[in-house]
């Protein structure tokens, strides 16, 4: 819709200033911000917008790291094909795992996405040749154009990439299989009454929000250089489901709150144990803590995350303004309750 | 809809607008910026180097100890005038020994903090993860605290290793066991990752094929319990010699449920897991842990004795040596608190030595300082510079190892016991030569060289 493509180009001339006018290191978070983007997006609409949980997308993440980096190390194809076959072989593991997931629901489903996400690190580990082992396997950006800087570059690469994900995803939200989506998540019998295949929807969803997760496992290996199955511990899997509920479940501008928060939290979680001088043991565990409490307090304060705190105070504010504060696009117009199935 | 339509249609058009001028804006502050010539990172009174380092995780304990260490050094630099009038600011950051972490601080130091070098980072996964970035950006990578035969690669001429690589270490090890326990059956024991690997690599030279029995290894990103399955393997399979290269908390999770059930092979341990004072808390703490009685806790440290093991420094406990007087008052000196907590022991004294290394290779680069210019004195001058190792280090313009030799201590009651603050600790005597040799086929062979005593102004001064 060119609605979306506007709000995109609006944002992409507003990231274009920032970027340029930023640090490298500033420049290096940015992208990492948007990589987090892509995946909290796609999971907002597995979850938010279809009513499945997973606990694997750490995973998927890594499928789509491994792919890329194996194709960049072993093959000469184009870049762009390179990042597509990310969001491909991740979209066919999506419909691995989405296929049994028809018939879970809940903790079960809680349960199969998780053991997804602790199966695959070994499997990486078993084959060292293949896949790197514990030193993993390197990925390249190509070279920047003109004088631009390495790191400008990437992140430019990244934040499009996530400005795509979001207007295709706010346009199929908008579509008619956003409704059918939503129509599944609401009530499966009612859905299905109406002629809707629940279980190709469901699977529909898995596929569509592996894909994002694993171009940003892709992205985020090409901000670190290097993929390794380090990168994607299972505390990043809760994480991510964290991230989003705090953003906004089922919202899709409301991720970027979820990615700044992934990215800077740890950092300010070291400032911070070295401010107080803290002990090993505890700043070791101290970014999860917070990570908790502050999910904790959000859930009381905005239990629909901060978009969802944001969309109320908007509603609140007399008269209106311009700029990113809107109705945020594809959002559904009311918050939905997260994790519950009927 | 509708309304929501046409109030939306003012608005991004004004965003559009908007956007237009932020693109113009930026693209005046583009061509404004022209990079300035200096080396990034120097001034004429400070240069500023920094290193990821494992403060917390499954790594920390010990490794912890070998940055503020050199820091120790750098003061001591920094109270007599800097080198070439430059005071040396070194920033270590924690990266729990998790590659993630790792690339992100990295990056933070060369691109935020803008650091002239990245100066004893520790680990080989972790520097892996980073040396495509550091050298792509041209940042010496300098002195990493890892054994890997990766560190000396035409591909990353920015990078550079310091201490023997393992496989040097396991040929040397492997030697000695080949002609000490001749005919006896070994097992190995190692963590599955380059270390490991390249430290077997080492030993599978020396070792006849028939006489290796077992090969045990562990995850370190999952290191959390005894080891006593792979300890079980290897009794069952008989080994009377267990070759190990482990990092100090697998080395006492492998000791442990060895002793519990009856399992009491020679053990033949890498440096890189066998420093007394690293390991024995460690050993006492799982011990605890473990639910061990008073009396067992008390006794655990025993488990050390008769542990083979190499040194490329002189031990700790060896209280008459010279180096080992000097960086005692050093660390006393220019870092109490990490004095009072950790004594010189040896990743203490692994952290003053590679600080003095580097620090002369800053002196050797001259008064006009450049990154290039700094590799160029380490490949000239680095065989010359002065160190507490037992062989000198072996860099040049091909080879981008430290030290290639050491010799083989066993530790043992009757030596002089290493006192530190965590209490007093087995020492360890020389059984064998010290000895040279390579990563490849190169013999194992006796190094007949000096070694050389500390500086008349370290030793005045510190």
């Amino acid at each position: 819709m060119l609605r979306h493509l506007l709000i995109a180009s609006f944002g992409a001339g507003i990231m274009y200033l920032v970027t340029s006018n930023i640090s490298l290191f500033d420049n290096y978070q940015v992208g990492q911000i948007a990589s987090f983007v892509v995946v909290l997006a796609g999971l907002s609409v597995l979850t938010g917008v279809n009513g499945q949980i997973s606990l694997g997308h750490g995973a998927f993440m890594a499928v789509g790291a491994y792919t890329t980096a194996l194709l960049m190390n072993h093959t000469q194809w184009n870049f762009v094909l390179e990042l597509a076959s990310a969001v491909g072989v991740a979209g066919v593991a999506g419909l691995l795992i989405g296929i049994p997931a028809t018939r879970l629901k809940g903790p079960y489903l809680a349960g199969m996405t998780l053991l997804f996400a602790l199966a695959l690190p070994p499997i990486a580990d078993k084959w060292p040749n293949t896949f790197g082992g514990d030193q993993g396997l390197t990925m390249t950006t190509p070279n920047a154009p003109g004088s631009l800087s390495p790191q400008e570059w990437l992140a430019w690469i990244q934040i499009g990439g996530a400005l795509i994900v979001l207007v295709l995803l706010a346009n199929l939200l908008r579509s008619r299989y956003g409704r059918t989506l939503r129509a599944v998540r609401d009530d499966e019998i009612a859905a299905s009454l109406a002629g809707i295949n629940v279980a190709r929807t469901k699977v529909l969803a898995f596929v569509i929000s592996a894909g994002c997760a694993g171009l940003a496992g892709a992205f985020l290996g090409l901000s670190t250089g290097v993929v390794n199955t380090g990168a994607f511990p299972l505390t990043l899997s809760i994480q991510l489901l964290a991230a989003m509920v705090l953003g906004g479940t089922g919202s899709l501008i409301g991720m970027v709150w979820g990615a700044i928060l992934l990215v800077y939290l740890p950092q300010w979680s070291t400032s911070l144990s070295g401010h107080f001088n803290l002990g090993s043991g505890v700043s070791a565990y101290l970014a999860t803590i917070i990570f908790g409490a502050v999910l904790i307090v959000a859930m009381i304060a905005a239990p629909h995350g901060v978009q969802g705190g944001l969309r109320w105070a908007w509603r609140r504010l007399p008269g209106s303004g311009s700029g990113v504060g809107g109705p945020a696009p594809g959002a559904p117009g009311a918050p939905i309750p997260v994790l519950t199935d009927e | 809809m509708s309304y929501r339509k046409g109030r939306s249609r003012g608005r991004w058009t004004r965003a559009l607008v908007a956007g237009a001028m932020g693109i113009t804006l930026a693209s005046t502050v583009l061509s404004g910026t022209a990079g300035a010539a200096s080396t990034p990172g120097v001034t004429s009174s400070s240069i500023n180097i920094g290193a990821t380092v494992p403060l917390t995780g499954p790594a920390a304990p010990g490794y912890s100890e070998i940055a503020p260490a050199m820091g120790a050094l750098f003061s001591w630099v920094n109270a007599h005038g800097g080198v070439n009038g430059r005071k040396i600011n070194y920033n270590y950051l924690d990266d729990g020994y998790n590659p993630a972490n790792t690339a992100t601080q990295t990056r933070k130091l060369v691109l935020q903090d803008n650091i002239f070098a990245d100066v004893g980072s520790l680990g080989t996964p972790t520097q892996a993860a980073v040396q495509g970035f550091l050298n792509s950006q041209k940042v010496p990578q300098l002195f990493i605290e890892s054994g890997c035969n990766c560190w000396s690669n035409p591909k990353f001429p920015e990078s550079s290793g310091w201490q023997p690589p393992y496989t040097v270490e396991g040929k040397i090890l492997g030697s000695y066991i080949k002609s000490t326990f001749a005919g006896k059956k070994v097992g190995y024991l190692f963590q599955a990752d380059e270390f490991g690997q390249d430290f077997v690599k080492g030993l599978d030279r020396e070792l006849p094929a028939a006489s290796v029995v077992s090969r045990q290894t562990y995850d370190v990103a999952t290191l959390a319990g005894p080891l006593s399955n792979q300890m079980a393997a290897l009794k069952a399979a008989g080994a009377q010699v267990v070759a190990m290269a482990t990092i100090p908390a697998a080395t006492a999770l492998a000791m442990l449920p060895a002793a519990v059930i009856g399992y009491s092979p020679q053990y033949v341990v890498s440096n890189v897991g066998a420093d007394a004072p690293t390991v024995g808390p460690l050993l006492s703490a799982f011990a605890q842990k473990g639910g061990a009685t008073a009396a067992q806790v008390a006794g655990v440290g025993g488990l050390l004795n008769g542990v083979i093991t190499d040194a490329y420094f002189a031990p700790e406990s060896n209280v008459s040596n010279p180096w080992v007087q000097v960086e005692k008052k050093l660390l006393a000196k220019y870092a109490p608190s990490l004095y009072a907590k950790a004594g010189l022991d040896g990743n203490t004294q692994y952290g003053i030595a590679l600080a003095y290394t580097f620090v002369q290779a800053l002196q050797a680069a001259g008064k006009n300082l450049t990154r290039a210019g700094l590799l160029a004195a380490i490949a000239k001058s680095g065989k010359s510079f002065v160190t507490p190792g037992l062989v000198p280090l072996s860099y040049s313009s091909s080879v981008h190892y430290g030290f290639q030799g050491a010799e083989v201590i066993k530790l043992s009651s009757t030596a002089p016991p290493a006192v530190t603050p965590s209490g007093s600790w087995i020492g360890g005597t020389a059984v064998s030569p010290v000895e040279v040799t390579n990563v490849g086929s190169g013999p194992v062979k006796k190094y007949t060289g000096k070694i050389s005593a500390p500086p008349k102004s370290l030793s005045k001064t510190a």
